[in-house]
């Protein structure tokens, strides 16, 4: 035992809680030294934003992270934060604020969706569940902005892989794979995230449109020219009226495409794009820098989708495939919008049972994506599986949850059975 | 060249050696697989041309069920395996060792499928990186990271090495621009991670294998996604008087908000001896060069490039020059490109290092350097991708001399331990291989090497691909070599290498 593991039992946990919420990182090895020991399952939790996502498990103990915050170190000249990771997102974001600065891959808010306001959760948790917003396809996605990170995983030991640099390939890129692993490899402790500038300016073209076919169309020609959009998406006719905005002159089903940069460029692009999509015949709105951002703002947070009763699914294809899936899944009554540039759906079922679910894991899978359920019924939930997993990932997942965590007491079955 | 420890050689393997011979020759093609030793010569190094060793056997795959049925058989028999693509890599990662049968994917080198719609292109993983965007360049799109070797390297070795670039400022690297792969496992398991859809879900297999030098699989196929290309791409050529001035004016406009598309600082000696050695224009009167370079549309690439050339004026710049054309662009770059050459003329030898700190350690590091550089009594020059902090020193030494050659892996050990003391890396973009093996514990403690070596055993549980590269041997932070050139000859010298 090293000298400084010594130290980390010297902290006065009471063990016969059964929630911790510690605030130092030796509490936290404390906490999973004596779980490993005595084989108790711990639920991981930050600001419970996006708990709601993944499969039913059992736990006995719950470790809440969120008063486990608090930023360690800014550089904004080195374009990085590093930081606790309990710390509220939104901290993080009026901090960069300070200095003209974002994470650019606008990570979604799943507040409104589950509790009809915001919260956009820890980024702890957000880097766990690796959701990127509509910049996605442009910048990359969350797992492509963490430079580094600080955990511990199964055992108690503290962990680190990656750095505070951009460049760095010294071993296992570690971050890469704690990313979206839903807190069931390692409790992440400190993160170091790629910071990027805010854009100048940022104008939205919108295309009034109802029409899916000729979207995708507007949107794959919009991401293979060199304008260089930052944003696409798609709202059928059901959602046009969710978006009153000054300069938004129509209603209906809408196209938009976001573009930033320099204002010069930006008006530049925008007109050229215009052109190159042909738009002469068609009713045209461009929403100035403000009123794009709330735009913007309300796709990320899902705002349509406020307080849902019904499932919501996350349904991620190549573009190529978009439009085939929907008319496909249209036959289940669903209600959806299109973001990425036309390669992420996320769909709304009325009604789900298990039987339907299958069928279209199946479309989906037979067009080259993937689903998973963000929100479900409860009584379909105990029995869905929300991931899917084919059997030889399956075994190497298993392989790797094991290196990690060997004795599976971090969210097991979280994201799959067993796992 | 100082003796480097490998995995003990396994005798019984050796003596095997027909045996094995044999029973690989029923698995393939027999033509495709070699033993004699005339055979063998090509494969017994790669970019890093100081280590040899010759390998056991040397197998050519055609297909992906070739490569899971050696791979099987190999795991089964307890053989040593070394994957290996173009054979570019700078860290020594496709060095084979006696006992492995060095499996050479040469043969895997055809584009796929090139698929303009989702704007991805999927190829074998032996095409070389440039060949990408040859294949899609008339459509106006591009593969963007962009490796100096990238007329050579292979796409899987980018993949296994997580590759960057002049312009990984701005794109990213490998990593950043993958969609997907084909990957066999030590025990004949085909897989694919990832696919022409964005951010697979699970755990991040794509992520992990990306940079893992070949260790936990042998990559078979590739999907990448491609851009379209910029409008326009102009460069800004910046003399200034001192290193600090050129470090400040790199914090100030990345703080500004300008993403340059690349970023390159050279300091005196390389400047002097590139432009000596290419005629390429540059201000050999100033400390330090950079060429920023921006791209995007017209009026963007403009505010930009204005912005630059203010915030190089307000930090002294001593000359500025902006390209008018993209002949003239060119030119700017063709010095920096040559940086490798230009030092084989000024030196017998010279070790190329890669190291990555913080921008705003700049100065203090190329100090530190200079320092090391008196001390040593060894010149040096350097080259620095400023953007992201990725430095490329480059140690003169002779390899006649022992002595000479003694001092200058100490130098560079020195150089990567200071990089790591400030907040940077061991390595940015060569990878660890057998070069920083023993450095390792510089950056990671016992616990962070001992949660990825189970990673790797969890992948393969008997070491058997490509052991002996990225983690310590020795257990000790020894000095080992270098990118080494000897009389400017790099093993493929014509490849641009920075």
């Amino acid at each position: 035992m090293s000298m400084e593991e010594k130290q980390n039992s010297q902290t006065s946990l009471d063990f016969n809680q059964n929630i911790f919420k510690p605030t130092s990182r030796e509490e936290i090895v404390e906490i999973v030294k004596n779980c490993y020991k005595k084989n108790i399952p711990l639920e991981i939790n930050g600001l419970k934003s996006k708990n709601k996502i993944g499969r039913n498990f059992q736990s006995e103990k719950t470790l809440d992270l969120s008063e486990f915050k608090g930023i360690i170190d800014y550089k904004p000249e080195e374009l990085y934060i590093k930081v606790k990771a309990g710390t509220p997102l939104k901290e993080i974001i009026e901090e960069l604020d300070k200095n003209n600065q974002q994470l650019a891959f606008e990570p979604n808010d799943f507040g409104y969706l589950f509790s009809g306001e915001s919260n956009s959760g820890s980024i702890g948790g957000v880097v766990s569940c690796n959701f990127a917003g509509s910049r996605r396809f442009k910048v990359g996605s969350v797992r492509d902005h963490i430079l580094g990170f600080q955990g511990i995983n199964g055992k108690g030991e503290t962990i680190k892989s990656g750095g505070t640099v951009v460049k760095n390939v010294t071993g296992y890129d570690l971050s890469k794979l704690v990313s979206g692993s839903f807190g069931t490899l390692t409790i992440l402790t400190e993160l170091s995230i790629k910071v990027l500038p805010k854009p100048e300016t940022s104008k939205t073209l919108i295309i009034k449109n109802p029409h899916l076919k000729k979207a995708l169309d507007f949107l794959g020609k919009a991401l293979s020219s060199s304008t260089d959009p930052s944003g696409g998406v798609f709202y059928p006719d059901y959602f046009g009226k969710n978006f009153v905005l000054n300069d938004l002159t129509h209603d209906g089903g809408l196209t938009a495409i976001r573009i930033e940069g320099p204002i010069n460029s930006v008006d530049q692009r925008l007109k050229k794009l215009s052109k190159e999509l042909s738009l002469l015949d068609q009713e045209l709105s461009i929403l100035d820098n403000e009123q794009s951002n709330i735009f913007w703002s309300r796709t990320k947070n899902l705002e349509v989708f406020k307080k849902l009763e019904s499932n919501l699914s996350r349904i991620v294809l190549p573009i190529s495939e978009t439009l085939p899936v929907i008319q496909k899944l249209k036959s289940y009554d669903i209600k959806y919008f299109v973001d990425w540039g036309g390669c992420l759906i996320w769909a709304a079922f009325e009604t789900l049972n298990a039987k339907i679910l299958g069928d279209i894991k199946e479309i989906v899978k037979k067009h080259q994506g993937y689903i998973t359920l963000i929100k479900i019924e409860d009584d379909l939930k105990a029995s869905a599986d929300i991931f899917t997993i084919d059997p030889i990932k399956y075994k190497i997942s298993e392989k790797i949850k094991r290196s990690f965590d060997p004795k599976r007491i971090f969210n097991p079955g979280k994201m799959y059975t067993g796992i | 060249m100082s003796t480097l420890q490998m995995p003990k050689v396994d005798n019984a393997i050796m003596s095997k050696k027909d045996k094995i011979a044999l029973d690989l020759r029923g698995i393939i093609n027999s033509k495709n697989v070699l033993s004699n030793p005339d055979e063998l010569r090509p494969f017994e190094t790669d970019g890093l041309t100081a280590y040899r060793k010759m390998p056991l056997l040397v197998v050519m795959p055609e297909t992906v069920e070739e490569v899971s049925q050696i791979l099987k058989y190999c795991n089964e028999n307890k053989v040593k395996v070394v994957p290996r693509g173009a054979g570019t890599g700078l860290s020594g990662g496709s060095m084979p060792l006696e006992d492995c049968v060095l499996m050479a994917m040469g043969k895997f080198n055809k584009i796929i499928e090139i698929d303009y719609e989702n704007r991805c292109v999927v190829t074998q993983p032996c095409v070389t990186n440039l060949a990408i965007t040859h294949a899609v360049q008339d459509k106006g799109f591009y593969y963007a990271p962009d490796p100096s070797s990238q007329i050579a390297c292979s796409i899987g070795g980018n993949v296994a090495e997580n590759s960057g670039g002049v312009h990984s400022l701005k794109y990213g690297a490998t990593t950043n621009n993958l969609l997907g792969i084909e990957v066999v496992l030590m025990d004949g398991t085909i897989t694919k991670f990832g696919g022409k859809a964005m951010d697979a879900e699970g755990y991040d297999f794509l992520g992990l294998m990306t940079g893992s030098e070949g260790l936990l699989g042998v990559i078979t196929e590739v999907t990448v996604k491609i851009l379209k290309s910029p409008e326009v791409v102009k460069a800004a050529l910046v003399g200034f008087p001192s290193i600090e001035d050129a470090g400040n004016c790199v914090a100030q406009i990345i703080a500004e908000g300008c993403i340059p598309a690349g970023m390159e600082i050279m300091d005196k000696a390389l400047t002097k001896a590139t432009n000596d050695y290419s005629k390429a224009g540059y201000p050999t009167d100033a400390e330090a060069m950079m060429i920023i370079e921006f791209d995007g549309t017209e009026h963007e690439v403009e505010a930009y490039i204005q912005k630059a050339k203010e915030i190089a004026e307000k930090n002294n710049s001593s000359s500025l020059k902006i390209s008018k054309s993209n002949e003239e662009r060119l030119k700017f770059w063709a010095g920096r490109k040559a940086a490798f050459p230009a030092c084989g003329v000024l030196a017998p030898d010279y070790m190329c290092m890669d190291g990555s700190i913080p921008r705003g350690k700049l100065a203090e590091v190329l100090n530190e350097i200079s320092r090391l550089s008196k001390k040593y009594n060894l010149p040096v020059a350097n080259a620095f991708h400023a953007g992201d902090g990725n430095l490329h020193p480059l140690i003169m030494f002779d390899a006649n001399d022992k002595e000479s050659l003694r001092k200058c892996e100490e130098f560079g050990a020195d150089i990567l331990k200071y990089c790591v003391k400030v907040g940077g890396a061991l390595t940015g973009e060569h990878g660890v291989g057998i070069e920083k093996r023993e450095l390792m514990c510089e950056a990671f403690n016992d616990r962070d090497i001992q949660q990825q070596l189970t990673i790797k055993v969890a992948l393969d549980p008997n070491s058997l691909l490509n052991p002996g590269k990225v983690y310590p041997i020795l257990r000790k932070c020894a000095e080992e070599g270098r990118v080494h050139v000897h009389g400017g000859k790099t093993k493929f010298p014509d490849i641009p290498r920075f």
